[in-house]
């Protein structure tokens, strides 16, 4: 397993496009927010949690696609389900691999862009706390839609509408959390609703990915 | 479950059950819609935009019970590969979504009048619209793969990952504290809803419980018509 989360880096390192595609997509989408409402502090600290939030969504469903296409077309992926590891365990490699890939570089930018965003210095470590529950959510979320789509006709139209309201509950949550933390109030109920999903889907969403997989398999 | 798995001996029983279904459907709807708009009081608050809540409140039960037994259907298919399943909740999806739909429709029309909004994000209201989407997705999931059963396998897993909704539905107006009044018929210690307005309501659900029934049967039966063609078209190509 930990072998396959390695070869995954590997093979986005020496592409490296696809991983730096969905971070730049997720740099530009923030600032292009200050030039959409206006440049007004005020505004801007007001809706920065929900922009950073919204981008984080939307790159980790941009490069959600590729998740498990590549290994499908060039027959990898059959290889990897024919292997003694059990499809769980393939699953939750590549929800691993991704999230290290696209989910821990945007925890890193996200406090730059939070700056930009006018948003107190005292909260960044909320947020990147925030981001560390929400982004493996929203790879374990996400590959399972991409799990599903593998081989359909219109993927591309397909994973959003499966996966984006199915993500809906997690972005309530998590912009609670952060809004809560804006006007001094305690993030923590919310930050604990996060962490149960995030402890629910690590256990289930594996299993939706594997059976999807071994559907499309077939 | 299993000895209906055989899709000859569930037409039999469908055919016989399907004039009955239809008969009770027409006749509570009738019984139904005149007790509910002409005969029952008006609310002491609401006024007669109370009326709306027989169609509302029907019409998201059938939303909630359709996207559940298509769980259940979803869960059988995958678990015992039983035929009639997959064909149940292709068959019911459109009907799923169109109560949901007409749900949040009245909703909002009820909502305009009394909140003094169409629409606010309560939990309640965003939970149903999740609902309405996943049905959406689930159609547009089925329809997408060039081999059927593909589809409908790809379908049956989604419905079962969406299935973590329907609870949060029922208790979200119970864990939040939200504008969307309380449950106030299935409830401990009995409705607490004038029995006045109880019996249409009741009728109401009768009646679209019973569209159901016979809206399904018919649309089960044009699937397995479909599945038939196909075959045969298989057979005939070879």
């Amino acid at each position: 397993m930990l072998r396959l989360i390695l070869r995954d880096l590997r093979l986005v390192l020496r592409q490296g496009s696809d991983a730096t595609a969905a971070l730049m997509f997720f740099v530009l989408c923030v600032v292009l927010f200050p030039f959409g409402v206006g440049p007004e502090p005020n505004v801007l600290t007001r809706i920065a949690p929900g922009v950073l939030l919204i981008a984080a969504l939307l790159a980790a469903l941009l490069s959600m696609e590729r998740l498990f296409q590549g290994d499908f077309e060039d027959g990898s992926l059959e290889l990897l389900l024919l292997s003694p590891l059990p499809a769980e365990g393939v699953a939750i490699a590549k929800v691993a691999a991704h999230w290290l890939v696209t989910g821990v570089p945007l925890m890193i930018v996200a406090p730059l862009l939070a700056l930009l965003l006018r948003m107190p210095a005292d909260q960044l470590g909320l947020l990147v706390g925030t981001l560390a529950l929400t982004t493996p959510l929203l790879s374990l979320i996400g590959a399972v839609g991409a799990a599903l789509t593998l081989g359909a006709r219109r993927s591309g139209v397909l994973l959003p509408l499966l996966v984006l309201p199915l993500y809906i509950p997690v972005l309530i949550f998590a912009a609670a959390g952060l809004d809560a933390g804006l006007s001094g109030l305690s993030p923590r109920p919310h930050l604990l609703l996060l962490g149960g999903m995030l402890c629910g889907a690590l256990v289930l969403a594996p299993l939706a990915i594997a059976a999807a997989l071994r559907a499309a398999h077939e | 479950m299993h000895r209906f798995a055989n899709p000859a001996r569930f037409l039999r029983i469908a055919n016989a059950v399907l004039p009955w279904a239809a008969g009770l459907s027409a006749v509570c709807f009738a019984a139904g819609l005149y007790l509910g708009l002409l005969v029952s009081p008006p609310d002491y608050q609401q006024g007669d935009t109370v009326r709306i809540m027989y169609i509302h409140v029907p019409a998201a039960w059938m939303g909630m019970f359709t996207y559940s037994t298509m769980a259940v259907a979803a869960a059988a298919a995958l678990v015992w590969k039983h035929p009639l399943a997959e064909v149940y909740a292709k068959a019911a999806a459109p009907l799923g979504a169109g109560f949901t739909a007409l749900c949040l429709l009245t909703g909002s029309l009820w909502g305009a009048p009394m909140w003094g909004t169409w629409w606010v994000w309560d939990a309640r209201l965003t939970s149903v619209l999740v609902l309405f989407f996943l049905y959406l997705g689930y159609m547009a999931l089925v329809d997408a793969f060039d081999d059927p059963a593909r589809g409908n396998k790809a379908g049956n897993i989604l419905l079962l990952v969406g299935a973590v909704n329907v609870p949060i539905i029922k208790f979200s107006v119970e864990w939040w504290n939200t504008l969307h009044q309380p449950a106030s018929v299935f409830r401990l210690g009995g409705p607490t809803i004038a029995a006045s307005m109880l019996w249409p309501l009741l009728l109401m659900a009768v009646a679209f419980q019973s569209y159901f029934f016979a809206v399904v049967i018919l649309r089960i039966r044009a699937g397995l018509a479909a599945r038939r063609v196909q075959t045969l078209r298989l057979g005939q190509a070879n």
